[in-house]
């Protein structure tokens, strides 16, 4: 049998660990590739805000950081690929900063290409009545002169294309997260598209790494039992010729690999398990097995692939208005009493005052309040302390920007033992509205393209 | 009656404003006990002040799991959605504090 496919993740949202790419290259030098994830729901929509400020942060800035944290590997001589998405709105703009950190390094003759195409907000304007929201089933009429990004999630062909032409660093745009890694297993093992089996294998094993430490014990239910959660490793699949594969994590590293920690992450985010869809593939899971081969080491095989269907899943958002959320801590008697009457007095002021929000929120953080009315432990007036979360949104930004003037004067005005006021006014944020929707695959024309360092 | 984590785990996520939550037995005899009592309307029920709409299971036996679609139950979701968790971090938790009637004991033998 060929050897596997070493394929890592060093990032599992926009905000993750700095640091994870160089640990991991140093645990485990012989990585074939790198994954970096950047992309959640609604990060284009973050993007578009920060690149209306400035032409050249359309892209997740952090990545750049995190190649040049990989210099000195390269500069040894380090051969481990990688493949991301934190071009986001720009992945051109993401490769030239790339290339200048490379080129500083002297390490130009490392390749960059970019995968562009995913950008369908034109389309989306052009023909609102084509793109229903896949939830709600509304039609797009209504918000499309807010519409900010409608992105296409891209599949991993021309990823892998890039990495045949000999690409070294791949940067995208949206594209499926499981791609990341189905793109460099179909270069390698020079998969046929109909190979379903072995990429809807790929799949899952991209699926299981896409979240950063989230396979090896992060945010498990046995979160306090694993072993050194303080530095919980990054994970690493090893990806076979067939599809399957073993998870694992650098030697050293904090957290565990185990059936049961890879199980939850196999059914993060995932609906109908017989039927995951992605632009490679119609995965099921459903004949999935998972077993310990080793110390951290879970092999999972079994994943069964269909065609995947003629269209792309589309996440497009649109402005819609402003929100904030201020917090104190209140302690004492009658805390929760207290809080719930502070919270509520200053939406009764702002609304004396002419304010109108569309929506309003006072939540008592200690209560069960995450899920309110469904768990709780004890009565509310056993607390001693509770942390005050307010929250409004409106259509425009000025009720807003008055709210948050509303917050600290609960110091002098408000019961005593109200602190946690140290932090200062909370931001007005944007809401951004997510309208997931569907268009044709022969509609998007996603190719890849050198950047020349 | 015991809470439901005694003989399960549980991970949560988000969909823009629907979650899934996957509940994993400990051992082959909590799965046949989940499958059989851990119906969909029970679920429904218990996340009804959240404002979820009807709950969908999906059986998952050879990971011995269940996964539950719970449509619009993150008060909006993502950037909308006014709450602690916007993002249904905290249901599989939730869940698993769900009082159930079984025998955690016989449930949990051979674990």
């Amino acid at each position: 049998m060929p050897r596997p496919l070493k394929i890592a993740n060093a990032s599992g949202f926009w905000g993750d660990q700095p640091g994870a790419a160089a640990d991991l290259v140093a645990a485990a030098p012989d990585l074939d590739y790198l994954t970096l994830d950047y992309l959640a729901e609604v990060s284009l929509s973050i993007m578009a805000i920060m690149r209306a400020k400035d032409p050249h942060a359309g892209y997740a800035r952090d990545f750049v950081e995190v190649l040049r944290s990989l210099v000195p590997f390269y500069q040894a001589g380090g051969q481990s690929r990688i493949v991301t998405n934190a071009g986001g709105l720009d992945p051109v703009a993401c490769a030239q900063a790339c290339a200048g950190v490379l080129r500083e390094a002297k390490l130009a003759h490392l390749r960059i290409a970019v995968v562009t195409g995913d950008d369908v907000l034109p389309l989306l304007k052009e023909n609102p009545a084509r793109f229903p929201n896949l939830e709600t089933q509304t039609a797009l009429e209504s918000v499309s002169a807010r519409l900010v990004t409608a992105n296409a999630y891209v599949g991993a062909d021309p990823i892998a294309r890039a990495l045949a032409a000999g690409a070294d660093l791949v940067i995208t745009g949206r594209v499926a997260d499981p791609s990341l890694t189905v793109g460099p297993c179909a270069f390698h093992f020079g998969w046929k598209p109909t190979d379903f089996d072995a990429i809807a294998g790929a799949t899952i094993a991209g699926h299981l790494i896409e979240c950063g430490t989230q396979a090896c014990g992060g945010f498990s239910t046995d979160w306090l039992d694993l072993p050194d959660n303080h530095a919980i490793g990054f994970p690493i699949v090893e990806v076979f010729a067939d599809g399957s594969c073993v998870v694992t994590k650098p030697e050293g590293t904090g957290g565990a690999v185990t059936v049961g920690t890879v199980k939850e992450q196999l059914l993060y985010e995932i609906g109908d398990p017989g039927n995951y869809l992605s632009p490679d593939v119609t995965a099921s899971l459903l004949g999935l097995r998972a077993e310990a081969t080793g110390e951290n080491r879970v092999r999972i095989s079994g994943a069964g692939g269909r065609a995947p269907t003629d269209t792309l899943k589309v996440s497009a958002t649109y402005r819609d208005g402003y929100k904030a959320h201020g917090m104190l801590t209140i302690f004492g008697h009658d805390a929760v009493r207290k809080a719930r009457h502070a919270g509520e007095g200053i939406l009764r002021r702002l609304h004396d005052r002419g304010c109108i929000f569309r929506e309003s929120l006072v939540e008592c953080l200690g209560t069960g309040a995450s899920v309110r009315g469904i768990v709780s432990r004890v009565s509310d007036t056993h607390l001693i302390e509770t942390v005050l979360r307010v929250s409004v949104a409106a259509d425009t930004r000025e009720p807003v920007e008055q709210f948050v003037r509303e917050i600290a004067p609960l110091v002098t005005s408000g019961p005593q033992g109200v602190t946690g006021y140290a932090t200062g006014r909370p931001k007005v944020l944007p809401i951004f509205g997510y309208w997931p929707t569907l268009v044709a695959k022969s509609a998007v024309l996603p190719s890849w393209r050198f950047v020349s360092a | 009656m015991i809470p439901l984590r005694e003989i399960a785990h549980a991970r949560s996520g988000d969909k823009g404003n629907s979650a899934n939550v996957a509940v994993f037995a400990r051992t082959p005899a909590a799965y046949a006990w989940l499958r059989d009592h851990l119906t969909p309307a029970a679920v429904e029920s218990y996340f009804t002040p959240l404002g979820v709409g009807r709950v969908v299971r999906f059986e998952v036996p050879n990971l011995e799991a269940l996964n539950f679609i719970l449509p619009g139950v993150l008060g909006g979701g993502g950037s909308r959605s006014l709450r602690i968790d916007a993002q249904g971090k905290t249901l599989g938790m939730a869940l698993l504090e769900m009082p159930v009637e079984a025998d955690a004991a016989k449930l949990n033998a051979g674990r």
